[in-house]
């Protein structure tokens, strides 16, 4: 285990990840499926209204990517700390 | 063969299934039976995991449900998918990294707490109790429409396989059937939606007929069906009667539910380690996903298709031989009712009731522009359970979807037990009132407590049929395990400062407060217009989280900081690796 300098950064780095994931998790959900459907509904995917395919598709493939996206990054921040996981 | 029979061998098939994986995968410690051994590997967790979350509801009803509500669905999709985000960065490796067996554990020993336990095990224990109703009904429902057997003995049976491989094998053999269940499952689903995707958009892929054109036409699906459903008199399917905020408590207090509850939460305790649940919770999502991307589909052209085949259809009465009938209104130049409608019609599942006399099924929206009245009143299981025959496959398609319901009903029963079980056997017994008690004698007890709650859950569904409030009560499990223990738990792990007093009055007014609205307004006569800032009870935990959060970190920053130890603990289950030795 790293010296105590070492565990406050990683977790900085953890927390950082964390909030920028957090981020698009809101925008693509909340955000393209709810709030701004209004006017992401004029463009349209197939035939189906933007906003309203977030809503009940899109979002679900970010979902996915975002959290394999995140064992990626925290096996990369946990090699750079030394940390063995 | 007929249907009957094809679900009868299914159904068999997929229970001796479950049942030999029970035998072969018995519990010999209380690691095995509580977290099978920290042992599994993360694919394997993640569809388990994937069975265990998709009940009977993801199963038979939400298809029905978003072909109902269009975009008003959507709060489904995304709340029971984004859960496992939250889950994944917020709370699964660091509970993991923490390492024991239950949710109240980590509650009792973070907030070094008997009371904060014991609080935390009640919270448990009301959701998960509510939540297995809900499954047990859906075993009932299940055998008493398909295999003629009579409800009650439905839930029996129910209730001896779970006991069978619950009792038998705790985690370990409840791991291995959910695999197996989840297989069932998906097939079940996917096989009926690629056949009515090809029907109507000729495209095999549903997420794809999704967004493809009709069949034939140069008209987009949803377009299409947009205009359909207007003309009858319906809302837009792409629109809905919710406000924005209301839409969005929803969604949300869905999420945060998602990550809240403990039979999601104590998956993540089998893998082994915080690494191994990370990748876990990714591969759950994958395995969800497949079902939950597919469903928006499967309930699009099932509305298409019901209107298509049923609106303005001829009835044929049961008393006249439906295929001279039929022939005779085909040769007419007029559409016969169609034969997968007179199979269903007596599950009553569906309703028609000639207002006019006229003898033909007018179905209508609310505001119908030829202002005629709706006499067609289908169920919402209906799509899912009648999409094999509407695609007209083979009767053995629909034993599959037979098993397939079962197999989601089951395996998420199986996890609410091992909840409960835990909860009595290792929180209340072991760490609160019996410390002294050796390991074999936890195995006794917690086997023991597998099966009393196997009673109860039974007895829960016969009772919770018969006063009809399955539906409503769900909606308290997720608002409840949004408002008490996804607070604490999160604050547990990332701030520090959180000490027991905050704890406990965080976890008792999520408790107090979600329970107090949903009562109110789904039981005691409360309107739509007593309803805070427009929030329905659905979404009410959400608000009720934040304001959860806010009490426990003003109680916490008035009393005195936790002891050092505990803050050494939090410190440990951040950085993974650091408890190992």
């Amino acid at each position: 285990m790293g010296s105590k300098i070492d565990q406050k950064a990683y977790w900085a780095a953890t927390k950082r990840l964390t909030i920028m994931l957090l981020t698009i998790w809101f925008l693509v959900s909340f955000g393209a499926g709810i709030l701004f459907r209004g006017f992401l509904d004029q463009f349209s995917l197939g035939g189906a209204p933007l906003g309203f395919w977030f809503a009940q598709n899109g979002s679900i493939y970010v979902f996915v990517c975002l959290i394999f996206y995140y064992c990626w990054a925290m096996n990369r921040i946990e090699k750079k700390f030394g940390i063995k996981g | 063969m007929d249907q009957t029979t094809w679900s009868y061998i299914f159904v068999s098939v997929t229970f001796s299934l479950y049942i030999g994986i029970a035998i072969w995968s018995r519990a010999g410690s209380t690691e095995d039976f509580y977290v099978a051994g920290h042992d599994v590997h993360p694919v394997i967790n993640g569809m388990a995991t994937a069975a265990d979350w998709m009940s009977a509801a993801s199963f038979l009803s939400m298809a029905g449900l978003i072909a109902f509500l269009g975009y008003g669905g959507s709060v489904y999709l995304m709340g029971w998918t984004g859960g496992y985000v939250l889950l994944a960065l917020l709370l699964a490796p660091f509970l993991r990294e923490f390492g024991k067996f239950t949710v109240p554990d980590f509650v009792g020993d973070r907030y070094y707490s008997s009371f904060a336990r014991v609080v935390a095990v009640i919270c448990a224990l009301m959701i998960s109790f509510t939540y297995i109703a809900g499954q047990m009904k859906g075993v009932g429902v299940a055998f008493s429409g398909f295999l003629g057997i009579p409800f009650e003995a439905g839930i029996l049976i129910g209730m001896v396989i779970v006991f069978f491989y619950a009792v038998l094998g705790g985690m370990k053999g409840i791991t291995y059937t959910q695999v197996a269940q989840y297989c069932v499952l998906i097939f079940a689903y996917t096989v009926p939606a690629i056949f009515i995707s090809i029907i109507i958009t000729n495209n095999p892929v549903p997420q794809l007929g999704f967004i493809s054109d009709v069949k034939g036409t140069d008209i987009a699906m949803l377009d299409k069906l947009n205009t359909v459903v207007t003309d009858l008199g319906f809302r837009e399917y792409t629109s809905t009667n919710k406000s924005m905020f209301d839409v969005f408590c929803i969604t949300a207090a869905l999420m945060f539910g998602t990550a809240g509850l403990p039979h999601v939460i104590i998956r993540f305790f089998t893998v082994k380690s915080a690494k191994a649940a990370r990748v876990s919770a990714g591969w759950a999502l994958v395995f969800i996903a497949v079902l939950y991307t597919t469903a928006p589909a499967v309930g699009a052209f099932a509305r298409l298709n019901f209107i298509d085949t049923v609106n303005e259809a001829v009835y044929i009465t049961d008393t006249e031989d439906y295929d001279t009938r039929a022939a005779e209104i085909m040769a007419q130049g007029n559409k016969p009712v169609p034969e997968w409608y007179k199979s269903w019609e007596k599950t009553g599942l569906l309703d028609f009731e000639d207002k006019n006399e006229d003898g033909i099924m007018q179905y209508r929206g609310p505001d119908a522009p030829d202002g005629i009245a709706n006499e067609v009143n289908p169920n919402r299981d209906i799509f899912v359970l009648a999409n094999p025959e509407i695609a007209q496959l083979p009767g053995w398609v629909i034993g599959l979807v037979v098993a397939g319901g079962l197999a989601a009903a089951l395996s998420t029963a199986a996890g609410l037990l091992m909840v409960i079980a835990s909860a009595v056997s290792h929180d209340l017994c072991r760490r609160t009132l019996f410390p002294e008690m050796n390991d074999k004698t936890e195995l006794r007890v917690a086997r023991l407590s597998a099966a009393g709650a196997v009673v109860c859950a039974g007895l829960l569904g016969l009772f919770a049929s018969k006063l009809g409030f399955v539906a409503q009560v769900v909606a308290f499990a997720f608002g409840l395990a949004a408002a008490s223990l996804f607070p604490i738990i999160f604050l547990g792990i990332f701030w520090k400062r959180m000490n027991k007093e905050g704890a406990i009055s965080a976890m008792l007014f999520g408790l107090i407060s979600t329970l107090s609205y949903i009562i109110y307004f789904k039981f005691l006569g409360g309107t739509q217009s007593g309803w805070w800032f427009g929030v329905s009870p659905e979404g009410i935990g959400f608000l009720f989280m934040w304001g959860a959060m806010i009490i426990g970190v003003c109680v916490s920053l008035a009393t005195p900081v936790p002891p050092q130890s505990v803050q050494n603990l939090v410190e440990k289950i951040r950085v993974p690796g650091a408890n190992q030795t």
